[in-house]
């Protein structure tokens, strides 16, 4: 039962499960730049005027993020061992 | 009506037993501990000052203000959720650590002069350490280690400038001091060092994620908490925490969107909230402290329960690296949901309390004309939905199934987990329930359409951007690795160039040793030379060749002084 269980994938690993989700979201953030239109919003700061500001700011934002990051882990990537790498280095100084 | 008693020794009596007792026994007595102070201090006025003469010292060492009192509250309820998220576990010293540390937190909110308010900064550090040595493992000594180093540090910044302070002002009671003196900056970066400051920051990323699957969940909940709560206390409106608290927030996102430990990815996503909160002090209006506030209060609640959902993972799985996990939704359903819970919260979703406090603190930068800074933060705030609110649940609950033999953690731990969830929530409905115990006076409504409607279109299409980019394949993928930090420079450079030290020293001594043994070398050459057995001057002369030679110098002589 339980190896049967495993073999068939969960509902979340279902293609047309993940493509309801998708669609889903598509719709949400369509709906969301609709209701702009109707909503009249009261802003503090000019650039909360311009139009979509918003959805636009949270887009590039997290692109911006998950960009620059994987410039970082180039910058600041090291193998797992890096801190542990020290206890040999000092064997190998104990020993010169 | 409970008898008057300071918060701090329920814990300390709990500690004192749990040390000797076992079981169910030991269980009762420390759910029973938060429980009969937090109900005792539902009874307690602002305006209740206990004082202890010491020698010529007066010492507030009670004092409750609407400030000190809600995070009276707070502590309760995270030391209740704590100790119920650790009640399965065995270990002896877990527990007394545990409840040391939850009674420290209590007796420094409501410590009212410095030196008190010392005593249980440094019983914070102390207590919290064993929490993360508790872990037994070759990691977790070496991070206690720098991890304690880090609090004894603060400790003696706030001793030295408490005593600083009094010296120059004549008064040790702790309220407003803002940066004027060096007093002051002293006792703001040992509370700075708590609250995670930039470069002062990796004993936080270091340490919680080295203790015990339940340490960590009492770690998160109270050491941050209280420097939050001094920096409110000490430094309000002190503009320097504004950019300070930018930066918090918007650096660790990086770093979290490329690590690999689920639990430093939260670890340094508490660093980015403890930004908002700082952000908020700095401020210092009265919206944006309550904001602060109000947001660590939830933070103890939201990031309470990531922790513990990965908490709950890493007891179950024994993993705690994205790269082992995923796939855990079908074995984990409940851990699952209410790991997402967290996540929602986290992100700020309307309807989850991190929404009713955050939104506080950008209306706040937006009321004071920091236009600037508020954009950084609206940027901080879509960085948390990726690193919080989506890479967590994804990569240990969905994602690529591991194939992990997993089940549900113990009842106690779905408990906690579950009442931490039902907060969020709750408090994201119904605001009123935190506002009415924030400590300053400034009306504020969450809920109005724009502000529903933007937050929505922010989260909404920031997690387009993921999708997009998961699509795209140029979302990373995670790998094993290790980030260098700011910490690279206590455990990488300054061991190496003390190591260099060392070796330009033993160089500089091996020639200098050389050179006087040469020196000392020759010379004993030269007098063996002369003076060895058959030696010029160790030679034995004839009598005859002697009489010569006195006869040579007679005969110098005489040419010499014959005028």
């Amino acid at each position: 039962m339980q190896m049967n269980k495993d073999s068939t994938p969960g509902w979340a690993d279902r293609p047309e499960i993940r493509q309801r989700i998708r669609y889903g979201l598509y719709a949400a953030c369509v709906l969301l730049l609709l209701a702009e239109l109707v909503v009249n919003r009261h802003t503090v700061m000019p650039l909360e005027n311009l139009p979509a500001f918003y959805p636009l700011y949270g887009f590039l934002s997290l692109i911006t993020v998950v960009l620059l990051s994987k410039g970082l882990r180039r910058l600041v990537g090291r193998s797992e061992e890096y801190y542990e790498e020290r206890y040999d280095e000092g064997r190998d100084d104990n020993v010169a | 009506m409970l008898p008057d008693f300071h918060p701090f020794l329920p814990f300390l009596l709990a500690a004192l037993l749990a040390a000797v007792t076992s079981g169910w026994l030991r269980s009762a007595i420390m759910l029973a501990a938060p429980v009969i102070g937090g109900l005792h201090l539902l009874g307690v006025e602002p305006g209740t000052v206990q004082q202890w003469q010491i020698m010529n010292l007066e010492l507030v060492v009670y004092r409750v203000d609407e400030l000190s009192l809600m995070f009276g509250y707070l502590f309760h309820l995270g030391a209740f959720l704590c100790v119920l998220f650790a009640l399965h576990v065995k270990d002896t010293m877990q527990h007394v650590a545990g409840m040391i540390y939850a009674g420290s937190a209590l007796g420094a909110v409501f410590a009212g002069d410095l030196l008190t308010l010392f005593v249980f900064w440094e019983l914070l550090g102390l207590s919290s350490t064993f929490l993360i040595w508790a872990a037994r493992d070759e990691r977790s000594v070496s991070a206690g280690m720098r991890y304690l180093i880090f609090q004894v540090l603060s400790g003696v910044l706030l001793l030295a400038g408490a005593l600083w302070h009094w010296y120059g002002t004549g008064s040790l009671v702790f309220e407003e001091i803002g940066l004027g003196s060096a007093a002051s900056w002293l006792l703001f970066l040992g509370f700075g060092i708590k609250c995670g400051f930039p470069l002062l920051h990796n004993w936080i990323t270091d340490g919680y994620p080295a203790a015990t699957p339940t340490g960590t969940v009492f770690l998160c909940a109270f050491t941050t908490k209280v420097a939050i709560y001094a920096m409110a206390r000490g430094f309000p409106g002190t503009e320097l925490l504004i950019y300070i608290g930018v930066f918090m927030a918007c650096y660790p996102i990086f770093f979290a969107v490329i690590e690999n430990d689920l639990r430093r990815v939260l670890a340094y996503s508490m660093i980015n909230q403890l930004g908002f909160m700082v952000v908020g002090i700095g401020v210092g209006t009265a919206l944006a402290m309550n904001g602060a506030v109000a947001h660590a209060f939830n933070d103890v609640l939201f990031k309470g329960l990531l922790f513990m959902s990965m908490g709950a993972v890493l007891y179950v799985t024994g993993r705690y690296k994205a790269t082992d996990l995923g796939g855990l939704y079908r074995k984990m359903p409940i851990t699952t949901v209410l790991c997402v819970v967290g996540a929602l919260t986290i992100s700020a979703f309307p309807l989850f309390s991190a929404f009713i406090s955050k939104s506080m603190i950008m209306t706040a930068l937006l009321n004071e004309g920091h236009w600037g800074i508020w954009v950084a933060m609206l940027f901080a705030s879509a960085g948390v939905l990726e690193h919080a609110g989506i890479k967590i649940p994804y990569f240990a609950f969905f994602g690529h199934d591991a194939g992990l033999d997993a089940r549900e953690p113990p009842v106690n731990m779905l408990l906690a987990m579950g009442v931490a969830a039902v907060l969020c929530v709750a408090i994201g409905v119904f605001p009123a329930m935190l506002y009415n115990i924030l400590p300053y006076d400034a009306p504020y409504t969450p809920y109005d359409t724009t502000h529903v409607l933007v937050q929505l279109q922010l989260l909404a299409f920031a997690i387009l951007a993921v999708v997009y980019l998961h699509r795209s394949g140029r979302y990373p993928a995670e790998v094993p690795s290790v980030n260098l930090d700011a910490e690279w420079l206590y455990r990488r450079l300054v061991p190496k160039l003390y190591r260099a030290l060392v070796q330009v020293v033993s160089i500089t001594s091996g020639l200098v040793r050389a050179c006087f043994r040469a020196g000392l070398n020759f010379g004993a050459g030269y007098l063996s030379a002369h003076h060895r057995p058959a030696g010029f001057l160790a030679r034995t002369w004839p009598t005859g060749s002697m009489v010569l030679w006195v006869a040579v110098l007679l005969g110098v002589y005489l040419l010499l002084y014959f005028p």
